[in-house]
């Protein structure tokens, strides 16, 4: 699709009316009666009031456009049984028009509202038509003989407004269409209906690449949208020259796809030359991700994992028989052009990953982190090309919410982080958690299986995924990419999933990969590495006809599994998959030639060496150094005013309440939530982690939690890696995990790689991973990386902020065992754990102060390992209430942050915190130090408030001996958290309401929220 | 898990694209001692006999078809026209059906909740769009009533997961609720926990506020049983407080044990009542 985006100025009606083109087709718009509210017309309202247009009233309208080949009757009878709702909706039904003709009586603009319809784009997948073209097949209404079943769907609103028709149709455009994937017409301009897409030549296409010079080679990848540098292309050439031919289209297209940064992970793979910031000697590093990463988990060889780095998903022992089976994705660059397809694509690409890992797990857990920019940036500080930061994260969480609770998959965890560099180049991170009997974890591809796809048809969408996520975005990315927009689909990933799970049990196939980023090119070319295969692709069912061969091949559309099948076992296979209503279709077959051959209705398209294509990639040199900026450090300036400056933190963005979020997502669905996000007396407490139960039979718990934290990376990248771990470890920990049954998943978002300082901050980064793996004694068993997160406006390169994702896994002994952060009861005794230290840089508390600099905290890597356990060994032997994790905001926040979710009060002493180098001993470094202050909001790692009952007082001391922990003071009845000063005075109290009006102030708060 | 003494009542749970709540309220229906099978439509199109011996049919939660035009819309219409016989078959021999969820969408989308013999276009209820205007999962407190199913009733609340985005219980006009009431159809409201003082029957003056009742339906409703009783339909997942550590508050020492996994009363009750009846009408 190339065509212009629709920020366009739209024609302005009614003078458009009289061109004579009508939509030929039957339009039916359903609204709400009146009295049942229409919250969708408030919100589009809602939307255009922030872009200063003044409405009186906006009503929201489905519409649904028909075959001209019904009669009336059949119309009026489809809307009444089938389309409208008859206690709720009012039907409007326009009859078509013909192409040429006399024009409808134009409406009375001077009274009629504004009518602005939103409809999909030719090509652009559209769910909902597909679902109701099925219903009236399956309850024959059908259109006379000769037209065919083509159903449309669109949203419309009905505006209004004294605002002229320009100026609306512009607020409408960028209020409720995404160019990208829509189009916008207004009151009486015709619908778009039944348009018959491009065409394409199928058959065999050769690219004229031996004779091509530097130049040359170069602006083929450009304008093929391959990706690939000029090192690349030339390996490229210099293989077809020895082989005396030019490549097809097919072949270049599939070498692109999996030489691609996203499939090859080609920076962290090559070999990379580090220049440490000591000084010393440079060291040449042969693939940073095995040196460091994959290095951890073998030398850790810990029991419990049973398939890392190999698989679509790392994979760990459970219990009595079953393996859990994790992968957390990047779906970043199509999140920023579509946030709502993007981050919904983004979730079923990685539910696929679970699918497809072992002989195919069940996923029974979500999670998704985003990193946006502020939701109150003034429009004009958006780079131009980019969506408003309130926009992206309403449509990724939407998008998220969609497809995971349309697929019955609880979303247990996740988190959001704001900052400014995050505008353009939005972060969307999406996790799935398997189960699967152990006895699935293998799997196998043996020449003479049959390659099979189940699920979805193959169209033109999502072309160039890969290789369009491993470059830059730019101002003008949405135009020139729009084809790399994927719509998702959840129930066709549902029926696909439904018929795995028996198609599985019963032994139908042995090999198994998802369709995602490349397509069939990579999944074929993946699974068919080590002995070789053929592919038909005119076999491949698609959605509409017109495709190239090469479009075929690489085309993203989703809902796709590739299955290796024996061919005895093929008849049964597809009679499974037709029962759930999907199709299952021989592409090809595995073969022993070491050879990828692909034909279109018998010509040859492509053959390739898979030996060349997986391993003939240049590994491209990197170099790296790192110069950490030159900042002084603040110390701890003081604070006058405490109670305010908690009020602060709690409701900046990082720290304030995402219940608005959470609660949009099905966290109860399939019924094993044992410790959930939302925790308390009142369920607006922010849990530490997510603890599922996963079998009946079993008293163990599965724990997700996860750390990041991009304001430590600036200046610090060592530590920020290290503080993630911990920090996600320790979130476990709080909630009941065993941490010697953990593991870990890596996920970078990085900039340009190319920049030797970007690339340093990598390699510090993956060097980290493996200390933090190693001191903790935490394999990882997986990870991703997204490199090249910059958005060009002109000359100037927006950088994304060094991003590292942790995810952890653990298992939790026995969920009876399980706790919550809420305070329980007066009277128990709170402690923190762990030593205090001035770890201000990247604090909140110096972010609140507008500082910066600082040293950013780090873990004790000697002393963290420990004290994780013997907390894990406290908690275990039943001595705790409650648990809380110190982190963005420090002890004030969390002490906050248990007293809103328990309702109850607490009384501290902060002479009593243990600080690194003793009581009255000011930091190193620091110029000024505000005693207090740094007690409150200092970010030091492992660290933990801790709730104890009186009676458990002493085992638990017992099960701590030997680490840092004091005792800070009692919870109290009544609700307020009292806070004395190192000199023994009061230093400030608060009401534990005001504290969770605070913490619930997000200007997007679900819309009646409770009183309190 | 523990599971109850086998029984021999036999429950399916009818299942299609979309249905994501099936595997826990199969075990729900398990763990209360009931032979609970799942089957999908097309299974059972293709052999509607497995309907026959079935006592309790379940429709249970999900997204079937995608909530596609409306939640539960296409199900109930591909219900209607591919298992319309042995459906009406099973309800004229006295079958249980029960919709949860997504389920309950479908029964009022197949009109099977009021007056029998009525087409789905002259229905006067309706579930629709939250009154929030978007999908929420939260927990809720049920008080369960004297009414038509006489199964459902209960002393004691119960606390319950709700998670949807079309739950909110509407009806043509006031007179069709106080109908509703009248023939004891009102099975199910949302309730206070801290204010036990209130009327036990359910009324459309009582109005509470959100998130008590968490979608803004009218009267509080938030499931409702057809006027013969045997067929009950409910937004609120009872099957997802089914083991001791589902409830929100398990982990704080002052619940009441009696809360953690309560759901499967709803089911012992269901399942009890099958058995009682069996006893007392041997077929």
């Amino acid at each position: 699709m190339t065509q212009p985006a629709s920020t366009a100025p739209l024609p302005t009606s009614p003078s458009s009316s009289e061109s004579g083109a009508r939509t030929p087709a039957w339009r039916v718009e359903i609204s709400r009666r009146e009295r049942f509210g229409d919250p969708v017309g408030l919100r589009a309202g809602e939307d255009l009031r922030e872009l200063g247009i003044v409405t009186a009233r906006v009503r929201s309208v489905r519409g649904i456009l028909l075959s001209p080949g019904y009669g009336a009757e059949t119309v009026q009878e489809i809307a009444r049984s089938h389309l409208a709702d008859p206690v709720v909706d009012v039907v409007r039904i326009t009859p078509p028009a013909p192409a040429r003709g006399p024009a409808e009586p134009a409406e009375d603009r001077e009274r009629a509202p504004h009518r602005i319809h939103v409809l999909r784009r030719p090509g652009v997948s559209d769910p909902v038509a597909r679902t109701i073209e099925g219903l009236l097949e399956h309850t024959q209404l059908l259109p006379a003989e000769g037209s065919k079943n083509l159903v449309a769907t669109y949203r419309s609103f009905e505006i209004d407004t004294e605002t002229s028709s320009a100026e609306l149709a512009r607020a409408a455009a960028k209020a409720f269409a995404n160019p990208t994937i829509e189009i916008l017409r207004m009151d009486d301009d015709p619908l778009p209906y039944g348009i018959e897409l491009p065409s394409s030549r199928r058959g065999r296409v050769e690219v004229a690449l031996c004779r091509a010079g530097a130049g040359e080679l170069e602006a083929l990848s450009l304008e093929g949208g391959l990706a690939l540098d000029l090192t690349e292309m030339e390996a490229i050439q210099d293989h077809f020259v020895a082989l005396q031919r030019e490549p097809t289209a097919c072949e270049l297209e599939t070498i692109a796809q999996t030489w691609s940064e996203h499939c090859k992970h080609k920076t962290l793979t090559g070999i990379c030359e580090f220049h440490p910031p000591d000084g010393g000697a440079p060291e040449r590093i042969d693939n940073l991700l095995k040196e460091t990463i994959v290095r951890a988990t073998r030398e850790l060889d810990r029991d419990f994992c049973v398939s890392v780095f190999v698989d679509n998903a790392g994979i760990i022992a459970f219990d009595r028989g079953f393996d859990l089976c994790i992968k957390v994705e990047t779906h970043n660059h199509p999140s920023a052009l579509d946030p709502y397809g993007g981050a919904g694509t983004g979730i079923g690409g990685v539910i696929r990953d679970i699918l497809g890992a072992g002989r195919g797990s069940f996923p029974i857990a979500n999670t998704d982190c985003f990193f946006v920019g502020p939701q109150d940036l003034p429009p004009e500080r958006i780079p131009k090309g980019a969506l408003h930061p309130r926009r992206i994260l309403r449509g990724v969480v939407a998008g998220v919410r969609d497809y995971g609770n349309r697929m019955g998959i609880p979303t247990v965890n996740g988190g959001v982080w704001f900052d400014e560099r995050y505008t353009a180049n939005p972060l969307v991170f999406c996790g799935t958690l398997g189960l699967l009997p152990h006895e699935f974890a293998n799997k196998e591809v043996r020449p003479g299986d049959l390659i099979v796809t189940v699920g979805g048809r193959t169209g033109r969408d999502g072309i160039h995924g890969a290789t369009f996520s491993s470059i830059e975005l730019s101002e003008d990315s949405d135009e020139l990419s729009s084809s790399a927009v994927q719509i998702g689909d959840p129930i066709a990933e549902k029926r696909v999933l439904d018929g795995l799970m028996i198609a599985r049990d019963r032994g139908l196939y042995r090999g198994i990969t998802d369709c995602g980023a490349g397509g069939f090119s990579s999944a074929v070319g993946e699974m068919g590495e080590a002995c070789g295969a053929e592919v038909d692709l005119e076999r491949a069912p698609l959605k509409y006809a017109g495709l190239a061969s090469h479009e075929v091949w690489i085309s993203e559309a989703q809902e796709r599994m590739v299955l290796g099948v024996p061919p005895e076992k093929l008849d049964e296979l597809i009679e499974v998959f037709a029962e759930e209503d999907v199709e299952a279709s021989v592409i090809g077959r595995f073969t022993d030639t070491g050879k990828l051959v692909l034909h279109d209705d018998g010509e040859l398209v492509g053959e390739l060496d898979m030996h060349f294509l997986h391993q003939g990639a240049p590994r491209p040199l990197q170099h790296a150094s790192w110069t950490p900026p030159e900042e002084d450090d603040p110390g701890c300036p003081p604070c006058t005013d405490h109670g305010a400056m908690l009020d602060a933190l709690l409701r900046a963005p990082n720290v304030r309440s995402k219940e608005w979020i959470i609660r949009q997502y099905d966290h109860e669905v399939q019924g094993r939530s044992v410790i959930k996000p939302l925790v308390g007396l009142r369920g607006d407490g922010p849990g530490d982690a997510a603890c599922l139960k996963p079998l009946d039979e079993s008293q163990k718990g599965a724990v997700i939690a996860c750390g990041a934290n991009p304001l430590y990376g600036e200046s610090d990248p060592e530590a920020m890696t290290l503080a993630a771990i911990d920090e996600a470890l320790r979130n476990a920990v709080c909630v009941g995990a065993d941490p010697d049954h953990a593991c870990l998943l890596d996920n970078f978002s990085w900039g340009d790689c190319s920049d030797p300082n970007e690339m340093g901050a990598l390699v510090l980064t993956a060097k980290a991973c493996y200390r933090g793996a190693m001191a903790y004694r935490t394999p990882f068993v997986s990870g991703k990386d997204s490199l090249n997160n910059t958005y060009r406006v002109g000359d100037e390169i927006h950088s994304i902020p060094k991003t590292l994702l942790i995810t952890a896994l653990a298992v939790a002994p026995d969920v009876e065992r399980c706790l919550t952060m809420d305070l329980k009861a007066t009277g128990n005794l709170i402690y923190l754990v762990g030593e205090t230290a001035a770890d201000l840089g990247g604090s909140h508390y110096l972010l609140e102060r507008k500082l910066r600099g600082g040293r950013v905290p780090r873990p004790d890597l000697e002393r963290a390992p420990g004290l994780l356990r013997a907390l894990a060994r406290a908690i275990a032997e039943r001595t705790v209430a409650s648990a809380h994790d110190l982190s963005e905001g420090g002890l004030a926040v969390a002490a906050a942050e248990m007293c809103l979710a328990g309702d109850r009060g607490l009384a501290l002493d902060l002479a009593q915190v243990p600080v690194a180098g003793g009581q009255g001993a000011p930091p190193a470094g620091a110029e000024a130090c505000d005693p207090d202050a740094l007690r409150l909001y200092s970010e030091s790692c492992t660290r933990f408030l801790v709730e104890v009952p009186p009676a458990d007082r002493e085992a638990f001391e017992t099960a701590l001996r030997g680490f840092p922990y004091a005792r800070l003071g009692r919870v109290r009845r009544e609700p307020r958290l009292q806070v004395r000063g190192v000199s023994g005075t009061t230093l400030f109290e608060s009401d534990v309401a005001e504290l969770r009006r605070a913490f619930t102030s997000s200007p997007q708060a679900l819309p009646h929220s409770p009183p309190v | 898990m523990r599971s109850a003494t086998a029984t021999d009542v036999r429950a399916l749970v009818l299942r299609s694209a979309g249905t994501n709540c099936d595997g826990e309220t199969v075990a729900a229906l398990r763990n209360v001692g009931a032979d609970c099978r799942l089957a999908h439509l097309n299974a059972i199109e293709r052999d509607p006999s497995r309907l026959a011996d079935t006592d309790i049919l379940v429709l249970a939660g999900g997204f079937s078809y995608g909530d596609d035009i409306a939640a539960g819309r296409v199900f109930a219409r591909e219900i209607a026209h591919r298992l319309g016989d042995p459906l009406r078959a099973h309800i004229e021999r006295g079958g249980l059906l029960l919709g949860i969820c997504n389920g309950f969408q479908i029964l009022l989308e197949l009109g099977l909740l009021q007056d029998p013999g009525f087409t789905p276009s002259e229905r006067g209820i309706a579930l629709t769009a939250n009154a929030s205007g978007r999908f929420e999962c939260r927990w809720v407190t049920l008080r369960l009533h004297e009414c038509a199913a006489e199964w459902v009733h209960s002393q004691e609340l119960l606390d319950t997961p709700v998670a949807h985005a079309e739950g909110r219980f509407v009806a043509r006009d006031l007179d069709v609720v106080q109908e509703l009431i009248d023939r004891r159809q009102v099975a199910f409201t949302y309730a206070d926990p801290n204010a036990p003082s209130i009327s036990t029957g359910p009324s459309h003056q009582e109005a509470l506020s959100y998130p008590l009742n968490p979608n803004g339906s009218v009267a509080n409703i938030a499931g409702i049983t057809d006027p013969s009783g045997r067929i009950v339909g409910l937004m609120p997942h009872p099957e997802r407080n089914r083991t001791p550590w589902n409830h929100p508050h398990w982990t704080r020492p002052d619940l009441d044990r009696r809360h953690r996994g309560e759901g499967l009363g709803l089911f012992r009750r269901m399942v009890a009542f099958v058995e009682r009846e069996r006893i007392s009408r041997p077929s």
